[in-house]
C-alpha cells in the first residue's frame, strides 16, 4: 500500500500540493484525474522520490520515503516502474538495451537471458523485432510501448504510469488502455495512473481520485465518480467549461 | 540609484555563490562516485572515443596551424634583429607549445566541442525526463552520465595535448624549413637545447585540470537545463563560456605555482 499523509508541496509562492491524503491500496490501479498544471504528475514524482514534500509523508512498503537516503531511495525504487508521458525512452541505446537496462545493472543474468526476457516484455506490449532499433525511429505509441515494457522489465510491484495515452490517437490510446488493463492482470501489480483522459480513466481505474487544488477533492469507483453530486467532478468528467472550476484565459 | 547598485551587486554575488556551491557539490559526487563500483566501464570507454578519436580533427589543425604561425611570427621577429633565427626556432617553439599554448588552445578548442556536447546532452536528457528514468530505476545520474565523461576527459585531454605538442613543433619545422632556409638539424639541436622533459610533463598535469573542469561544468549545466530548447542552448553556451574562463585562471594559478 501506498500512503500519503497531510503531503504539502510548493514551488516558490505556488502550493501545488496542500495537504493532500490519498491511499493506494495493494494490488489494485487508482487513477488521478485533474486538470493539466494541477500537480498530479508532481505527486506521482513524490511517490517514487524523484520529489520530496516540504512536509508529511510518504510510506510505501512501511517506509517513509520522503526520509530516506540516495541508497535507502535506490532500494526501494527497484520494487518500482515507472511510464513517463515522454515514455523517456535513453536516445543514445537501443530499444534492446533500454528494455534491458534495470536487467543489466542488477541482475546477474548472461546477455542471453536478457535478450529473451526483452523479447517477451516487447511481447507483451505487442512488439516484435524493433530490438536494434533506435528511440527516435519509433512512432509515438511505439515509444509508449517500449518505456511500458521497460518499466516491467524488472517485473516491478508498483507501477506509476504518467499520461500514458497523452499526445495518442484514440486508437493507439485504447490500444495502451488494454495493455495496463491486461498487465494488471497477469502481474498483479500495484499501479498508479496520472490521466486527464476520462475514458481510460474509467476503463483501467479499479478507484478514481479527482486532485483539485492541491487536494483529493473525491475519490471512488468510475460508476461513482460519474454518478457524484460533487459539481467540480461533474463540470470535470464532463470537460464542460462551465461550473465552479475557473477557466482563466 | 545607490540602492540599486547594492541590490543588484549582492544579488550577483549570491548568484556566482551559489553556482559555486552547486559546481563544488557536484564535483565532490563525481570523485566519490569515480571510486565507487562497480565503474560504468563501457560508458568510459565510449566517451573516450567521443572525446579522443573524434576530436583528433579539430586538434590537428589548431596544433598545426598554431606551430606554423608561432613559428612564422617569432622568427620573423627575431630576424629583424639578428639574423639566423631558424636556428632557435626549434627551442621557441617547442617550449612554448608545451609549457603553454598547446594545453590551454586544446583546453579551450575542447571546452567549446566536448563541454557544449555533454551540456546538450545531459540537459537534453534531463528536459525530456530521461534523468528522472534513470533515477526510478536505481540509477544514480552522476555516476551513470557525469562520471563516465569525467575519468575520460582528464585521461583524453593529456594524450590529445601530447599529440598537439608533437605537431605543432613539426608545423614549427615546416615553416623553419620552407621559410627561414632552416635545417632539420639545427632545428632539433635547438629543441634539446631549451627544453627539458619537465616542461611537457607540466604542461600534461596543466591539462588534467582542464579536462576535469570541462566536464564537471557541462555535465553541471546538463543537470541545471529547464525550460525545453531554449534551456539546452542556453546550458550549452554558458557551459563553454564557465568553462574557458576557468581554464585560463586555473592556467595561471598552476604556472604560478608549477614555474
Amino acid at each position: 500500500m501506498i500512503k500519503l499523509n497531510n503531503v504539502i508541496k510548493c514551488f516558490g509562492t505556488q502550493q501545488v500540493v496542500n495537504s493532500l491524503n490519498l491511499e493506494i491500496p495493494d494490488k489494485k490501479t487508482v487513477v488521478i484525474i485533474g486538470r493539466s498544471g494541477c500537480g498530479k504528475s508532481v505527486l506521482l514524482k513524490h511517490m517514487i522520490g524523484l520529489l520530496k514534500p516540504d512536509s508529511g509523508s510518504i510510506v510505501v512498503k512501511g517506509k517513509d520515503i520522503a526520509k530516506l537516503d540516495t541508497a535507502g531511495l535506490d532500494d526501494i525504487r527497484k520494487h518500482f516502474g515507472m511510464l513517463f508521458q515522454s515514455a523517456a525512452l535513453f536516445d543514445s541505446l537501443t530499444v534492446a538495451e533500454n528494455v534491458g537496462f534495470a536487467l543489466t545493472r542488477f541482475t546477474k543474468k548472461s546477455p542471453a537471458e536478457i535478450r529473451q526476457l526483452v523479447k517477451e516484455k516487447l511481447a507483451l506490449v505487442g512488439l516484435e523485432n524493433v530490438e536494434e532499433k533506435k528511440p527516435s525511429e519509433l512512432s509515438g505509441g511505439m515509444k509508449k510501448r517500449v518505456g511500458l515494457a521497460r518499466a516491467i522489465a524488472m517485473d516491478p510491484e508498483i507501477m506509476l504510469y504518467d499520461e500514458p495515452t497523452t499526445g495518442l490517437d484514440p486508437i493507439m490510446s485504447d490500444i495502451i488502455n488494454e495493455l495496463i488493463v491486461n498487465l494488471q492482470k497477469q502481474l498483479k501489480m500495484t499501479s498508479v495512473v496520472v490521466t486527464h483522459d476520462m475514458k481510460s480513466a474509467y476503463k483501467i481505474g479499479d478507484k478514481i481520485a479527482m486532485m483539485y487544488e492541491g487536494r483529493i477533492i473525491e475519490e471512488g469507483t468510475p460508476p461513482e465518480i460519474q454518478n457524484t453530486n460533487n459539481p467540480t467532478v461533474q463540470q470535470f468528467i464532463n470537460g464542460s467549461s462551465k461550473g465552479p472550476i475557473q477557466v482563466l484565459g | 540609484m545607490l540602492k540599486n547598485v547594492f541590490e543588484y551587486t549582492g544579488k550577483k554575488v549570491t548568484v556566482f555563490f551559489f553556482e559555486a556551491g552547486k559546481i563544488t557539490s557536484l564535483f565532490g559526487q563525481v570523485i566519490y562516485w569515480t571510486f565507487k563500483k562497480p565503474s560504468e566501464v563501457k560508458s568510459i570507454f565510449e566517451q573516450m572515443v567521443i572525446i579522443g578519436n573524434k576530436s583528433l580533427g579539430v586538434v590537428t589543425i589548431t596544433s598545426l596551424s598554431t606551430g606554423m604561425i608561432l613559428a612564422l611570427q617569432t622568427g620573423t621577429a627575431i630576424e629583424r634583429k639578428i639574423s639566423g633565427a631558424a636556428n632557435m626556432l626549434g627551442g621557441i617553439v617547442s617550449l612554448a607549445l608545451t609549457r603553454e599554448l598547446a594545453p590551454v588552445l586544446i583546453g579551450l578548442v575542447m571546452a567549446g566541442k566536448i563541454g557544449s556536447a555533454i551540456a546538450a546532452e545531459i540537459g537534453t536528457m534531463n528536459v525530456t525526463e530521461q534523468v528522472d528514468a534513470l533515477k526510478t530505476m536505481a540509477t544514480n545520474p552522476v555516476k551513470y552520465l557525469a562520471v563516465p565523461r569525467f575519468i575520460a576527459a582528464i585521461f583524453m585531454l593529456p594524450l590529445l595535448t601530447i599529440y598537439a605538442d608533437l605537431l605543432g613543433t613539426l608545423g614549427g619545422l615546416f615553416i623553419s624549413l620552407n621559410i627561414f632556409d632552416g635545417t632539420t638539424g639545427s632545428y632539433f639541436e635547438s629543441l634539446n637545447m631549451y627544453m627539458r622533459l619537465d616542461d611537457v610533463f607540466k604542461g600534461l598535469f596543466k591539462t588534467i585540470f582542464f579536462g576535469a573542469i570541462i566536464a564537471v561544468i557541462g555535465s553541471h549545466k546538463g543537470f541545471e537545463t529547464e525550460g525545453g530548447a531554449e534551456g539546452v542552448g542556453k546550458s550549452t553556451t554558458s557551459s563553454v563560456v564557465i568553462s574557458s574562463m576557468l581554464i585560463l585562471v586555473t592556467d595561471y594559478i598552476l604556472t604560478a605555482f608549477l614555474w
